[in-house]
C-alpha cells in the first residue's frame, strides 16, 4: 500500500522550512493581509447568526455519527449513485486512485482534461500520473491556475495562491499565457484567466472534480465554489470523474442545511458562496453522459482507528483554522510540506502520511487554541496535537537530548523537596552564563531562547525560601 | 485477493461500533433555527438587500406586467437575443426581443447568445440565494452557465427565509440536478480583492413578481 | 477565607515577586494564605510536549498536596488551564476510580488569581496605586481555556493612577507556547516580533498579563531591543500601593 500526501514524505521538517520562510518579507505581508481580510469577513457573517453555536454542535455531531457508521453510509452512497447511472470505484491508496483515473481517461482516448479544485488530487499527486500517461491536466480554479502556471505549490486550503500578490500574478500570466500586454488590476488578471480557460471549458470532453460532500441517502455529490469553473467542469464535458475522500460522506440530504451554512461563512466570510452544484449519477440530456466516483481511503481508515484523533476527519476544508493561526500567519502553507497546511494540516498529514515523515508537524503550534475557536465543526485541534505529540514521543521520534532533559526535569519536579534541590542547583549552574543579572548564550537546546531573547538570571532567593524566612 | 472495496470496508468495520445507527442519527441535537420569523414583506426586503449586496439588480412588477418589465430590463442591458426555458409562457415575452428556445444548442451557440431568461424553484432570503431545479421544462444546467447574462423571475410566494426551510422543499425534487446561485460568479484569489464575473454569467438580474 | 497558594514551579524559581504580591493582596483583603511546601509542578510542560507518562507523577503530587485545601489559587492561567482541561482526562486514563474522584473534587477548587478575586472573593478594587500607562496582553490560556473575559481588565481599571491602553490585535498569541519557543524558535520570534510591535505601538510603559510565561517571553525581546518598556505580572500591579 502506498499511502501518500503529495510530497510530504520528502519535505523538510517544519522548523527547517519555517526558518527560511519567515525571512521572506513579501510572503509574510501577503499572508498577513489575506488572513486579516478573511478573518474580518468571517467574523462579520458569523456574529450576525444567533444560532452559530447550535450549527457548530450539529455539524460536529453529524460528522462524528457518520464516522461511527462509515461503512453503512459508503455502501448506501454506492447503491444510490449506481442506481442513478453513476459508476463507483474504490481506491485503497494514492497509486490505486491515480491508476483508476488515468485508465478512465485513456479509455476515451483523451489527451486533455479540465480539473476543478480538488485537494484530494494534490494528495495523490494525480497531475503527475496524468502527465506521465501523456494527458495534460488544466487546472481551472483561478488560484490553482496561478499555482500551476507559476510552477509552484499551493499554500492555503481555500485561497491556494494567497502567497502571491497581483504583480507576481501578472508576471506569471504574461509569461505563461503568452500575452502581449496585461493590466495589473485584479479585474484585468481575472479577465485574462476567463479568456484563457473559456476555450478549454467549451471543448475539453473529460472533467475531473473533487467533492465537498457526498450524500449517502440520495447518492448525490455536492460541489461548493465561487468562480463558475466548477459548474463548467461538471456540466459541459462528456465524461466526469469525481475523486472524493471517504470522510466526505454525510448521511442525508437535509444535513446539507447545516454544512451549507457553516462552510461559506467559515471559508470566505460570505453568507453563501456564488454556486453550489448538487447532482446524482447521470441526468439524461443534461450534463455528462458518463459519471464516475472514486472513493479514496489513502490512510483515512488509519485515522478512524484512533478514537482520540478520529475527529480530524470531521474537517470540511473551510480553511478558517489557517486564517486564525498565529503560526501559519508567519510562514504560510509551504512550511507544512503538504497540501494540507495550518492547524488541520498539522494533525491530518502525520496521520495520513505517517509520523515518520511528518513528526515535526504536531509541534508546529503554540497550542493557543485560536483554531478550535473558529472550527465550524468543533474539532479540538489542540487536543489532537497533544495526542499526536504523545504518539511521536512513544514511537521514539523525539531527539534523545530532549527525552533525557524531560526525564531529568520530571525527576526534579516530582516533589517539593526535589524542586528545592533543583532550584539551588540551577542557581549554581547558571554562574558561567550570568552577566550583569542576565543569562547569555545558553547552551544546547536552550540556545534557541537566547538567540532571540534576553533572559534574566535566576533570582537569589526563591519564593519558598522567602516564605520559609517569613515564618 | 479481496477487492479494494472489501478491504476498505473491512478496515472500517474493525473499529467495531455498530447498532442503533438510526436512533443515534435521530438523536442528533438540531437546536439551530429551522423556521423563519420574518413577515412576508420583511422576507422580500431581506432578499432584495442580500441580492444588492452581491451586485444584482432587483426589479419588481405585478404578474400581469411581466412582459413589460422583462422588456424594460432587457432594453436597459442592450440585450436582444435571449434564450428561454419551456417554463416561460408566451405572454411573459416582450415583442421587441428575439427569444430562442433551447433546441439542443451546442456550447458555442450558447456562448454566442446574449443571455438567458428563466424562472427558479425557490429563493432564500437570509443568504440571497436563487435555487434552480434542472429538468426538461426548467432548462438544462448549461443554459444558465454558458451565456454571460442571466435574468431570473422570482415569485414572492417562492421566497423562504432560512436555508433549512429551503432544504425541506428541495428534498422533494428527487434526482434532478440542483444549482444554487448567490450573485454572479466571483473570486477573491487576487490579494483578497473580490472580483465579480469569472466564468459563470457576469451579470445577474432578478425580477420579483407579486 | 483560607487560601492555599499554588505558586507554580516557574514562578517559584524565576518570579518570586509575583508570589509575594499575591500574598500581599490577599492578606490586605483580610484572608489567610498558606503555602504547602510539598508542592511542585502541575506537569504542563511535560504533558503538552507529549511526555504524558512523565506528567502523571506530577499530577499525583498535586492531588496529594492539595486534596484537603479549601481554595487553591495560582497566579498562572496556563497552569490552571492544564489542571482544568487535562487533569480529568489524565485521571480517566489511569482507570483508577480513586484518582478520578480525587481530581473531580479538586479541580473546581482551583482558581487563577484574577478569577479568585473577581468571582470567588467578589472584589475588583483591591486598593492598589500604580501611576503608569499599562497595556494588557490576554494570555491564550486565560482568554480561551479559562474564558477570563474582562476580569483582568476590571481589576486594572480599579487601580488608582493607572492608565489602561488597549493592545492592538490583543488576541494574537505571543509565541511562547512552552517548548514551542525552543523547538520552533524562528516562528516563535516572528510571532513575538508582532506582539512587541503591538506593545510598543500603545506607548505604554508596562505590559502586563496573568502569566509570567508570556511576560518572560515578551520581556525577553523588549529587553533585547533595549525598548524601554518592561513587563510586570498583574498581581504585582495589584499589590502596588502609594
Amino acid at each position: 500500500m502506498s499511502v501518500r500526501v503529495g510530497h510530504a514524505a520528502e519535505a523538510p521538517s517544519f522548523p527547517q522550512a519555517a526558518e527560511k520562510l519567515v525571512r521572506n518579507t513579501q510572503l509574510r505581508r501577503n499572508v498577513r493581509h489575506a488572513t486579516n481580510v478573511i478573518r474580518r469577513k468571517r467574523a462579520r457573517v458569523v456574529e450576525e447568526l444567533p444560532d452559530w453555536e447550535e450549527l457548530r454542535e450539529a455539524g460536529h455531531a453529524i460528522k462524528q455519527h457518520t464516522l461511527r457508521h462509515l461503512d453503512f453510509y459508503l455502501e448506501e452512497f454506492e447503491r444510490k449513485c449506481t442506481e442513478a447511472g453513476g459508476c463507483v470505484h474504490w481506491a485503497r491508496d494514492a497509486d490505486e486512485a491515480n491508476r483508476i483515473i488515468v485508465d478512465l481517461v485513456r479509455a476515451h482516448d483523451e489527451k486533455e482534461v479540465i480539473k476543478v479544485k480538488t485537494m484530494t488530487s494534490d494528495e495523490t499527486a494525480l497531475n503527475e500520473s496524468l502527465a506521465a500517461a501523456g494527458i495534460t491536466p488544466f487546472e481551472t480554479d483561478l488560484a490553482d491556475l496561478i499555482v500551476q502556471l507559476g510552477e509552484d505549490r499551493p499554500s492555503h486550503i481555500v485561497v491556494p495562491a494567497l502567497h502571491r500578490n497581483k504583480m507576481e500574478i501578472r508576471q506569471i500570466f504574461l509569461e505563461k499565457m503568452k500575452l502581449e500586454n496585461l493590466g495589473d488590476r485584479p479585474e484585468d488578471l481575472t479577465a485574462a484567466a476567463r479568456k484563457y480557460l473559456r476555450e478549454k471549458f467549451l471543448n475539453v470532453r473529460t472533467g475531473i472534480t473533487g467533492a465537498n460532500f457526498a450524500i449517502a441517502e440520495t447518492g448525490s455529490v455536492v460541489v461548493v465554489e465561487s468562480e463558475g469553473n466548477g459548474r463548467m467542469c461538471i456540466t459541459l464535458p462528456r465524461v466526469l470523474i469525481c475523486l472524493v475522500g471517504i470522510e466526505k460522506i454525510i448521511p442525508r440530504f437535509e444535513d446539507l442545511e447545516v454544512f451549507l451554512q457553516l462552510l461559506p461563512r467559515s471559508a470566505t466570510g460570505e453568507r453563501m458562496n456564488p454556486y453550489n452544484s448538487i447532482w446524482t449519477g447521470v441526468a439524461p440530456g443534461d450534463g455528462p453522459e458518463e459519471f464516475h466516483v472514486v472513493l479514496l481511503d489513502n490512510g483515512r481508515t488509519n485515522v478512524l482507528r484512533d478514537e482520540e484523533a478520529r475527529e480530524t476527519l470531521d474537517c470540511i476544508r473551510c480553511g478558517a483554522c489557517l486564517n486564525a493561526c498565529p503560526v501559519y500567519r508567519q510562514t504560510g502553507g509551504h512550511a507544512y510540506g503538504s497540501v494540507y497546511g495550518g492547524p488541520i494540516g498539522a494533525i491530518l498529514t502525520p496521520q495520513l502520511q505517517s509520523m515518520r515523515h511528518s513528526q515535526s508537524l504536531p509541534y508546529a503550534s503554540s497550542l493557543c487554541g485560536a483554531c478550535y475557536e473558529v472550527c465550524p465543526v468543533k474539532i479540538n485541534i489542540p487536543e489532537v496535537l497533544i495526542h499526536l505529540r504523545a504518539k511521536a514521543v512513544e514511537q521514539g521520534y523525539e531527539p534523545w537530548q530532549e527525552r533525557a532533559a524531560m526525564k531529568a526535569a520530571a525527576f526534579a519536579l516530582a516533589s517539593g523537596t526535589r524542586l528545592e534541590v533543583a532550584q539551588k542547583l540551577a542557581r549554581v549552574m547558571q554562574l558561567p552564563f550570568e552577566h550583569e543579572g542576565r543569562l547569555d548564550h545558553l547552551p544546547g537546546m536552550l540556545a534557541g531562547w537566547t538567540a532571540f531573547r534576553d533572559l534574566d538570571a535566576i533570582p537569589k532567593q526563591s519564593f519558598r525560601e522567602w516564605w520559609a524566612e517569613r515564618e | 485477493m479481496s477487492s479494494a472495496k472489501e478491504e476498505i470496508l473491512a478496515r472500517i468495520r474493525a473499529n467495531g461500533e455498530k447498532d442503533s445507527r438510526e436512533a443515534e442519527y435521530d438523536g442528533i441535537a438540531r437546536n439551530y433555527r429551522q423556521t423563519g420569523t420574518l413577515s412576508k414583506d420583511e422576507r422580500i426586503a431581506l432578499l432584495a438587500d442580500r441580492l444588492h449586496d452581491y451586485g444584482c439588480a432587483v426589479h419588481r412588477c405585478p404578474e400581469a406586467e411581466i412582459a413589460t418589465c422583462v422588456g424594460d430590463v432587457l432594453r436597459g442591458r442592450g440585450k436582444t437575443h435571449l434564450l428561454i426555458t419551456p417554463e416561460i409562457p408566451a405572454d411573459w415575452l416582450p415583442n421587441d426581443c428575439e427569444l430562442l428556445a433551447d433546441s439542443g444548442l451546442g456550447y458555442d451557440e450558447l456562448d454566442r447568445a446574449d443571455g438567458v431568461l428563466t424562472r427558479c424553484a425557490l429563493a432564500i432570503a437570509a443568504t440571497g440565494t436563487i435555487v434552480l431545479r434542472h429538468a426538461p421544462d426548467t432548462g438544462r444546467r448549461a443554459l444558465t452557465l454558458v451565456p454571460d447574462y442571466h435574468l431570473c423571475i422570482v415569485f414572492e410566494s417562492q421566497m423562504v427565509e432560512l436555508v433549512p426551510e429551503a432544504m425541506q422543499q428541495m428534498r422533494a425534487y428527487g434526482r434532478a440536478p440542483l444549482t444554487t446561485i448567490s450573485g454572479p460568479s466571483a473570486t477573491s484569489d487576487i490579494e483578497m480583492t473580490r472580483i465579480q464575473g469569472v466564468h459563470g454569467p457576469r451579470t445577474l438580474d432578478i425580477i420579483f413578481v407579486k | 477565607m483560607n487560601i492555599s497558594l499554588f505558586i507554580t514551579c516557574y514562578n517559584d524559581t524565576l518570579f518570586p515577586e509575583t508570589g509575594k504580591a499575591v500574598v500581599a493582596v490577599l492578606e490586605r483583603l483580610g484572608h489567610r494564605v498558606e503555602f504547602r511546601r510539598a508542592q511542585s509542578c502541575c506537569g504542563q510542560m511535560h504533558y503538552n510536549t507529549g511526555y504524558q507518562k512523565e506528567a502523571l507523577p506530577l499530577l499525583r503530587n498535586f492531588v496529594e498536596v492539595f486534596a484537603d485545601a479549601e481554595v487553591i489559587c495560582a497566579p498562572s492561567s496556563s497552569c490552571v488551564a492544564m489542571i482544568r482541561d487535562h487533569y480529568p482526562k489524565m485521571a480517566r486514563e489511569t482507570g483508577d476510580e480513586k484518582t478520578i474522584n480525587e481530581v473531580a473534587e479538586l479541580v473546581p477548587r482551583v482558581f487563577e488569581f484574577s478569577e479568585l478575586l473577581v468571582d470567588k472573593l467578589g472584589v475588583a478594587d483591591v486598593g492598589a496605586f500604580y501611576p503608569h500607562a499599562v497595556t494588557l496582553h490576554p494570555s491564550c490560556h486565560g482568554l480561551r481555556s479559562l474564558a477570563l473575559g474582562d476580569k483582568p481588565r476590571r481589576l486594572l481599571e480599579a487601580v488608582r493612577g493607572l492608565t489602561l491602553v488597549d493592545l492592538p490585535e490583543a488576541e494574537q498569541c505571543c509565541g511562547f507556547g512552552g517548548t514551542f519557543a525552543i523547538k520552533n524558535a524562528d516562528v516563535s520570534a516572528a510571532m513575538l516580533s508582532d506582539k512587541t510591535g503591538a506593545v510598543l505601538a500603545t506607548g505604554a510603559e508596562v505590559c502586563t498579563a496573568t502569566d509570567n510565561s508570556c511576560l518572560m517571553h515578551i520581556n525577553g525581546a523588549l529587553s533585547r531591543q533595549r525598548a524601554g518598556v518592561k513587563c510586570v505580572h498583574l498581581a504585582e500591579i495589584l499589590a502596588a500601593r502609594a
